[in-house]
Protein backbone atom coordinates (compact mmCIF):
# COMPACT_ATOMS: atom_id res chain seq x y z
CA UNK A 1 0.00 0.00 0.00
CA UNK A 2 1.27 3.42 -0.69
CA UNK A 3 2.02 5.69 1.80
CA UNK A 4 0.61 8.87 0.83
CA UNK A 5 1.59 10.86 3.46
CA UNK A 6 5.28 9.91 3.44
CA UNK A 7 4.96 10.36 -0.45
CA UNK A 8 4.09 14.33 -0.47
CA UNK A 9 6.34 15.11 2.33
CA UNK A 10 9.20 13.54 0.31
CA UNK A 11 8.00 16.29 -2.33
CA UNK A 12 6.80 19.28 -0.31
CA UNK A 13 10.02 20.36 1.47
CA UNK A 14 10.00 22.55 3.99
CA UNK A 15 9.84 26.73 2.90
CA UNK A 16 13.50 27.50 3.42
CA UNK A 17 14.57 24.31 1.41
CA UNK A 18 13.17 26.70 -1.23
CA UNK A 19 16.29 29.05 -1.16
CA UNK A 20 18.06 29.16 -4.55
CA UNK A 21 17.58 27.83 -7.73
CA UNK A 22 16.05 31.03 -8.70
CA UNK A 23 15.05 31.58 -12.76
CA UNK A 24 17.30 33.10 -15.26
CA UNK A 25 15.15 35.84 -17.08
CA UNK A 26 15.56 36.52 -20.45
CA UNK A 27 15.15 40.74 -20.63
CA UNK A 28 13.57 42.32 -23.57
CA UNK A 29 15.38 44.21 -26.39
CA UNK A 30 16.93 47.64 -26.31
CA UNK A 31 17.69 49.76 -28.75
CA UNK A 32 21.73 49.55 -29.58
CA UNK A 33 21.95 45.97 -28.54
CA UNK A 34 23.52 43.63 -30.65
CA UNK A 35 20.73 40.91 -31.91
CA UNK A 36 24.18 38.63 -31.16
CA UNK A 37 23.52 39.61 -27.33
CA UNK A 38 21.79 38.11 -24.85
CA UNK A 39 20.91 40.12 -21.59
CA UNK A 40 19.54 37.78 -18.40
CA UNK A 41 19.02 38.73 -15.07
CA UNK A 42 18.30 36.21 -11.78
CA UNK A 43 14.83 36.82 -10.54
CA UNK A 44 15.99 36.67 -6.85
CA UNK A 45 12.20 37.29 -5.54
CA UNK A 46 11.39 33.87 -6.44
CA UNK A 47 13.26 33.21 -3.22
CA UNK A 48 10.59 32.37 -0.25
CA UNK A 49 11.86 35.68 1.50
CA UNK A 50 11.41 37.51 -1.60
CA UNK A 51 15.15 38.56 -2.21
CA UNK A 52 18.87 37.28 -3.15
CA UNK A 53 19.73 38.11 0.82
CA UNK A 54 17.91 34.82 1.64
CA UNK A 55 20.77 32.81 0.01
CA UNK A 56 23.08 34.82 2.64
CA UNK A 57 21.06 34.71 5.16
CA UNK A 58 20.78 31.09 5.48
CA UNK A 59 24.35 30.72 4.64
CA UNK A 60 25.47 32.64 7.62
CA UNK A 61 22.81 30.79 10.00
CA UNK A 62 23.32 27.14 9.10
CA UNK A 63 27.55 28.05 9.35
CA UNK A 64 27.21 29.62 12.62
CA UNK A 65 24.85 25.89 13.50
CA UNK A 66 27.81 24.21 11.87
CA UNK A 67 30.42 26.07 14.32
CA UNK A 68 28.45 26.13 17.74
CA UNK A 69 28.39 30.02 17.26
CA UNK A 70 24.37 29.69 16.80
CA UNK A 71 22.87 26.85 19.52
CA UNK A 72 18.96 27.07 20.23
CA UNK A 73 18.13 29.74 23.04
CA UNK A 74 20.39 32.40 21.38
CA UNK A 75 19.29 35.17 19.45
CA UNK A 76 20.22 36.22 15.35
CA UNK A 77 21.18 40.23 15.70
CA UNK A 78 22.52 42.37 12.61
CA UNK A 79 22.07 45.66 11.24
CA UNK A 80 20.21 45.75 7.70
CA UNK A 81 18.41 48.27 5.92
CA UNK A 82 15.66 45.57 4.91
CA UNK A 83 16.27 42.35 2.75
CA UNK A 84 18.97 40.75 5.08
CA UNK A 85 16.54 41.41 7.76
CA UNK A 86 13.88 39.92 6.32
CA UNK A 87 15.57 36.56 5.55
CA UNK A 88 16.73 36.15 9.11
CA UNK A 89 13.45 37.00 10.44
CA UNK A 90 11.94 34.41 7.89
CA UNK A 91 14.50 31.66 8.35
CA UNK A 92 14.39 32.45 12.19
CA UNK A 93 10.50 32.05 13.09
CA UNK A 94 10.96 29.01 10.61
CA UNK A 95 14.02 26.91 12.52
CA UNK A 96 12.75 28.87 16.20
CA UNK A 97 15.22 31.75 16.59
CA UNK A 98 14.73 35.01 18.17
CA UNK A 99 15.70 37.23 15.88
CA UNK A 100 16.73 41.25 16.59
CA UNK A 101 17.58 43.83 14.04
CA UNK A 102 18.75 47.28 13.90
CA UNK A 103 17.30 49.36 10.46
CA UNK A 104 17.53 52.73 9.82
CA UNK A 105 14.53 54.69 10.56
CA UNK A 106 14.30 56.02 6.67
CA UNK A 107 13.79 51.98 5.40
CA UNK A 108 11.05 51.45 2.92
CA UNK A 109 7.49 51.39 4.96
CA UNK A 110 6.56 48.03 3.42
CA UNK A 111 9.79 46.35 5.00
CA UNK A 112 9.37 47.84 8.63
CA UNK A 113 5.76 46.03 8.49
CA UNK A 114 7.34 42.74 6.88
CA UNK A 115 9.79 42.59 9.55
CA UNK A 116 7.23 42.63 12.31
CA UNK A 117 5.03 40.51 10.28
CA UNK A 118 7.71 37.76 11.16
CA UNK A 119 7.89 38.55 14.56
CA UNK A 120 11.35 40.09 14.57
CA UNK A 121 12.26 42.60 17.71
CA UNK A 122 13.11 46.12 15.50
CA UNK A 123 14.90 49.26 16.97
CA UNK A 124 14.96 51.88 14.87
CA UNK A 125 18.03 53.93 14.65
CA UNK A 126 19.51 57.39 13.62
CA UNK A 127 17.88 58.05 9.60
CA UNK A 128 20.73 60.70 9.72
CA UNK A 129 23.51 57.61 10.16
CA UNK A 130 21.96 55.16 7.62
CA UNK A 131 23.63 51.94 8.37
CA UNK A 132 26.61 52.87 10.17
CA UNK A 133 24.50 53.90 13.30
CA UNK A 134 22.54 50.30 12.76
CA UNK A 135 26.00 48.51 13.21
CA UNK A 136 27.41 50.65 15.72
CA UNK A 137 23.84 50.00 18.01
CA UNK A 138 24.17 46.13 17.24
CA UNK A 139 28.17 46.40 18.37
CA UNK A 140 27.38 47.79 21.34
CA UNK A 141 23.76 45.76 22.60
CA UNK A 142 26.17 42.50 21.27
CA UNK A 143 29.10 43.90 23.93
CA UNK A 144 26.80 44.44 26.37
CA UNK A 145 25.77 40.86 26.31
CA UNK A 146 27.78 38.43 23.83
CA UNK A 147 26.54 35.04 25.34
CA UNK A 148 22.93 35.77 24.19
CA UNK A 149 23.30 37.19 20.40
CA UNK A 150 24.26 35.33 17.20
CA UNK A 151 25.59 38.35 15.80
CA UNK A 152 25.62 37.28 12.37
CA UNK A 153 28.01 39.99 10.97
CA UNK A 154 26.69 40.62 7.03
CA UNK A 155 29.38 43.07 6.26
CA UNK A 156 32.37 40.93 7.41
CA UNK A 157 30.88 37.26 7.85
CA UNK A 158 32.45 34.58 4.83
CA UNK A 159 29.74 32.79 4.90
CA UNK A 160 27.83 35.22 3.11
CA UNK A 161 29.64 35.49 -0.32
CA UNK A 162 30.25 31.76 0.06
CA UNK A 163 26.66 31.49 -0.33
CA UNK A 164 27.18 32.98 -4.07
CA UNK A 165 30.18 30.97 -4.48
CA UNK A 166 28.31 27.62 -3.54
CA UNK A 167 24.79 28.24 -5.57
CA UNK A 168 24.60 31.52 -7.59
CA UNK A 169 27.89 31.12 -9.85
CA UNK A 170 26.52 27.54 -10.52
CA UNK A 171 23.13 27.96 -11.13
CA UNK A 172 24.37 31.13 -13.25
CA UNK A 173 27.03 28.88 -15.09
CA UNK A 174 24.15 26.46 -15.72
CA UNK A 175 21.16 28.04 -17.06
CA UNK A 176 24.06 29.84 -19.80
CA UNK A 177 24.73 26.31 -21.00
CA UNK A 178 28.13 27.20 -19.50
CA UNK A 179 28.48 30.63 -22.23
CA UNK A 180 28.14 33.46 -19.67
CA UNK A 181 30.71 35.85 -20.90
CA UNK A 182 29.96 38.88 -18.89
CA UNK A 183 28.69 39.26 -15.00
CA UNK A 184 27.55 42.54 -13.57
CA UNK A 185 26.39 42.98 -9.77
CA UNK A 186 26.45 46.00 -7.32
CA UNK A 187 28.01 46.72 -4.42
CA UNK A 188 26.39 46.54 -1.04
CA UNK A 189 27.93 43.88 1.35
CA UNK A 190 29.41 42.85 -1.68
CA UNK A 191 28.67 39.02 -0.79
CA UNK A 192 26.51 38.68 -4.37
CA UNK A 193 29.37 39.88 -6.77
CA UNK A 194 32.27 38.88 -4.46
CA UNK A 195 31.30 35.23 -4.51
CA UNK A 196 29.55 34.65 -7.74
CA UNK A 197 32.67 36.51 -9.26
CA UNK A 198 34.97 34.35 -7.62
CA UNK A 199 33.60 31.47 -8.70
CA UNK A 200 32.62 32.57 -12.01
CA UNK A 201 36.28 32.83 -12.92
CA UNK A 202 37.30 29.90 -11.43
CA UNK A 203 35.02 27.91 -14.26
CA UNK A 204 36.42 29.79 -17.01
CA UNK A 205 39.04 33.01 -16.54
CA UNK A 206 38.08 34.64 -19.52
CA UNK A 207 34.71 35.61 -17.84
CA UNK A 208 34.24 39.16 -17.33
CA UNK A 209 33.02 40.34 -13.73
CA UNK A 210 31.73 44.01 -13.62
CA UNK A 211 31.05 45.60 -10.52
CA UNK A 212 28.59 49.09 -10.29
CA UNK A 213 28.04 51.47 -7.20
CA UNK A 214 25.53 54.19 -6.50
CA UNK A 215 27.60 57.48 -8.49
CA UNK A 216 26.53 59.55 -5.24
CA UNK A 217 27.16 59.50 -1.70
CA UNK A 218 23.26 60.47 -1.02
CA UNK A 219 21.41 57.88 -3.72
CA UNK A 220 18.60 56.17 -3.40
CA UNK A 221 19.63 52.59 -4.43
CA UNK A 222 18.63 50.46 -1.93
CA UNK A 223 20.78 47.91 -0.81
CA UNK A 224 23.58 49.14 -2.00
CA UNK A 225 27.06 51.62 -1.33
CA UNK A 226 29.07 54.26 -2.66
CA UNK A 227 32.37 52.88 -1.78
CA UNK A 228 34.04 55.83 -1.68
CA UNK A 229 32.26 57.63 1.18
CA UNK A 230 31.39 54.07 3.07
CA UNK A 231 33.23 51.85 5.17
CA UNK A 232 34.19 49.03 2.72
CA UNK A 233 32.54 45.99 3.96
CA UNK A 234 35.68 43.42 5.52
CA UNK A 235 33.84 40.52 2.46
CA UNK A 236 34.88 43.45 -0.41
CA UNK A 237 37.68 41.79 -2.72
CA UNK A 238 39.31 45.02 -4.50
CA UNK A 239 41.32 43.26 -7.24
CA UNK A 240 37.99 40.99 -8.04
CA UNK A 241 36.22 42.88 -10.34
CA UNK A 242 37.63 43.50 -14.09
CA UNK A 243 35.58 47.17 -14.33
CA UNK A 244 33.50 49.35 -11.79
CA UNK A 245 30.61 51.23 -12.84
CA UNK A 246 28.22 54.21 -11.48
CA UNK A 247 24.82 54.49 -11.37
CA UNK A 248 22.58 57.28 -10.75
CA UNK A 249 19.22 56.77 -8.81
CA UNK A 250 17.22 58.74 -11.69
CA UNK A 251 18.34 56.24 -14.47
CA UNK A 252 17.33 53.40 -12.46
CA UNK A 253 13.63 54.96 -11.40
CA UNK A 254 13.65 55.37 -14.84
CA UNK A 255 14.39 51.90 -15.86
CA UNK A 256 11.99 50.72 -12.76
CA UNK A 257 9.65 52.24 -14.81
CA UNK A 258 10.32 51.11 -18.56
CA UNK A 259 10.66 47.72 -17.42
CA UNK A 260 7.50 47.48 -15.65
CA UNK A 261 5.32 49.23 -18.07
CA UNK A 262 6.70 47.60 -21.32
CA UNK A 263 7.99 44.55 -19.99
CA UNK A 264 6.02 43.67 -17.49
CA UNK A 265 8.79 43.18 -14.90
CA UNK A 266 8.18 45.09 -11.63
CA UNK A 267 11.10 45.21 -9.85
CA UNK A 268 13.15 46.78 -7.35
CA UNK A 269 15.11 49.69 -8.11
CA UNK A 270 18.64 48.28 -7.23
CA UNK A 271 17.50 45.49 -9.57
CA UNK A 272 16.85 48.37 -12.38
CA UNK A 273 20.35 49.61 -11.35
CA UNK A 274 21.85 46.39 -12.49
CA UNK A 275 19.52 46.87 -15.90
CA UNK A 276 21.24 49.67 -16.34
CA UNK A 277 24.53 48.87 -15.61
CA UNK A 278 24.72 45.55 -18.09
CA UNK A 279 22.82 47.98 -20.91
CA UNK A 280 26.12 49.85 -20.33
CA UNK A 281 28.32 46.84 -20.64
CA UNK A 282 25.95 44.88 -23.47
CA UNK A 283 25.93 48.39 -26.00
CA UNK A 284 30.06 47.32 -26.31
CA UNK A 285 29.78 43.77 -27.26
CA UNK A 286 29.18 42.35 -30.57
CA UNK A 287 28.17 39.26 -29.31
CA UNK A 288 28.12 37.51 -25.24
CA UNK A 289 25.73 36.72 -22.92
CA UNK A 290 25.39 38.86 -20.32
CA UNK A 291 24.14 38.02 -16.92
CA UNK A 292 23.33 40.21 -13.63
CA UNK A 293 21.06 39.46 -10.78
CA UNK A 294 17.26 41.33 -9.59
CA UNK A 295 17.53 41.67 -5.96
CA UNK A 296 14.22 41.77 -5.51
CA UNK A 297 10.76 42.80 -6.66
CA UNK A 298 8.92 46.26 -6.92
CA UNK A 299 6.27 45.33 -4.70
CA UNK A 300 8.73 46.21 -2.04
CA UNK A 301 9.02 50.04 -3.02
CA UNK A 302 5.54 50.54 -4.29
CA UNK A 303 5.50 53.79 -1.49
CA UNK A 304 8.06 55.37 -3.42
CA UNK A 305 6.94 58.43 -5.29
CA UNK A 306 9.24 57.73 -8.78
CA UNK A 307 6.62 55.54 -9.50
CA UNK A 308 4.16 58.04 -10.31
CA UNK A 309 6.56 60.51 -12.70
CA UNK B 1 17.07 84.52 12.21
CA UNK B 2 19.57 81.01 12.52
CA UNK B 3 18.08 77.78 12.15
CA UNK B 4 20.04 74.39 12.60
CA UNK B 5 21.01 71.72 9.46
CA UNK B 6 21.26 68.40 10.40
CA UNK B 7 23.99 66.83 7.88
CA UNK B 8 23.51 63.02 7.26
CA UNK B 9 27.09 61.03 7.56
CA UNK B 10 27.32 60.48 3.85
CA UNK B 11 27.54 64.27 2.93
CA UNK B 12 29.37 65.23 6.05
CA UNK B 13 32.83 64.93 3.32
CA UNK B 14 31.44 68.19 1.89
CA UNK B 15 30.99 69.94 5.01
CA UNK B 16 34.11 69.27 6.72
CA UNK B 17 32.97 66.55 8.49
CA UNK B 18 29.87 68.93 10.66
CA UNK B 19 27.01 66.92 12.03
CA UNK B 20 25.22 70.48 11.77
CA UNK B 21 25.27 73.64 9.85
CA UNK B 22 23.27 77.07 11.40
CA UNK B 23 22.45 79.52 9.16
CA UNK B 24 20.43 82.09 8.57
CA UNK B 25 16.94 82.24 6.27
CA UNK B 26 12.96 82.21 6.77
CA UNK B 27 12.05 79.46 4.57
CA UNK B 28 13.27 75.99 3.93
CA UNK B 29 14.64 77.11 0.52
CA UNK B 30 16.63 80.02 1.43
CA UNK B 31 18.61 77.57 4.28
CA UNK B 32 19.32 75.53 1.65
CA UNK B 33 19.99 77.75 -0.58
CA UNK B 34 22.77 79.32 1.93
CA UNK B 35 24.29 76.08 2.84
CA UNK B 36 25.16 74.82 -0.86
CA UNK B 37 26.67 78.81 -1.10
CA UNK B 38 29.20 78.18 1.46
CA UNK B 39 29.09 74.40 0.86
CA UNK B 40 29.36 74.32 -3.22
CA UNK B 41 29.73 70.22 -3.56
CA UNK B 42 27.07 69.88 -1.59
CA UNK B 43 24.23 71.73 -4.31
CA UNK B 44 24.62 68.91 -7.03
CA UNK B 45 23.97 66.29 -4.09
CA UNK B 46 20.64 67.81 -2.98
CA UNK B 47 19.44 69.50 -6.35
CA UNK B 48 19.51 68.03 -10.13
CA UNK B 49 19.99 70.00 -13.05
CA UNK B 50 16.69 71.71 -12.97
CA UNK B 51 17.15 72.81 -9.38
CA UNK B 52 14.75 70.59 -8.33
CA UNK B 53 15.28 68.53 -5.13
CA UNK B 54 16.08 65.22 -5.76
CA UNK B 55 13.63 62.95 -5.52
CA UNK B 56 15.54 60.67 -3.08
CA UNK B 57 16.26 63.31 -0.91
CA UNK B 58 13.95 63.93 1.85
CA UNK B 59 13.83 67.35 3.74
CA UNK B 60 11.97 67.28 7.57
CA UNK B 61 11.48 70.18 9.48
CA UNK B 62 11.90 68.65 12.54
CA UNK B 63 9.50 65.41 11.87
CA UNK B 64 7.31 66.50 8.83
CA UNK B 65 8.66 66.10 5.40
CA UNK B 66 8.63 69.38 4.11
CA UNK B 67 6.43 67.42 0.65
CA UNK B 68 3.65 67.63 3.39
CA UNK B 69 4.35 71.23 4.10
CA UNK B 70 4.67 74.09 1.72
CA UNK B 71 7.97 72.49 0.08
CA UNK B 72 10.80 74.85 -0.29
CA UNK B 73 8.90 77.52 1.04
CA UNK B 74 8.42 76.28 4.64
CA UNK B 75 9.27 78.69 7.21
CA UNK B 76 11.40 77.76 9.63
CA UNK B 77 11.97 79.65 13.09
CA UNK B 78 15.40 79.26 15.56
CA UNK B 79 13.43 76.55 17.35
CA UNK B 80 13.00 74.12 14.39
CA UNK B 81 15.37 71.75 13.22
CA UNK B 82 15.93 70.82 9.43
CA UNK B 83 17.33 67.40 8.53
CA UNK B 84 18.34 66.37 5.23
CA UNK B 85 17.51 62.11 4.86
CA UNK B 86 18.32 59.73 1.77
CA UNK B 87 14.69 58.64 1.11
CA UNK B 88 15.57 54.97 1.85
CA UNK B 89 18.76 53.52 3.56
CA UNK B 90 22.04 53.64 1.85
CA UNK B 91 25.78 53.96 2.25
CA UNK B 92 27.17 54.40 5.41
CA UNK B 93 29.85 57.09 6.27
CA UNK B 94 33.29 56.61 7.85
Amino acid sequence: MIDSLTYVTAGAPPLIDRIGDTPLLRLPAFPGISPRVGLFAKAEWYNPGGSVKDRAALSMIREGEKSGALIKGKTIVDATSGNTGIAYAMIGAALGYRVRLAVPANAGSERKRILSAYGAEVTYTDPLEGTDGAQLYVKRLVAERPADYFYADQYNNPANWQAHYRTTALEIYSQTGEGITHFVAGIGTSGTFVGTSRRLKELNSSIRCISFQPDTPLHGLEGLKHLPTAIVPGIYDTKLADEHLEISTDEAHEMARHLAKTAGILVGVSSAASTVAALHVARRLSEGVVVTVFPDHGSRYLSERFWKE
Amino acid sequence: MATKILIPTPLRTYTGKLESVTVEGNTVGELLQKLTATYVPLKRHLYDDTGSLRNFVNVYVNDEDIRYLQKEQTRVSEKDTVSIIPSIAGGRSI
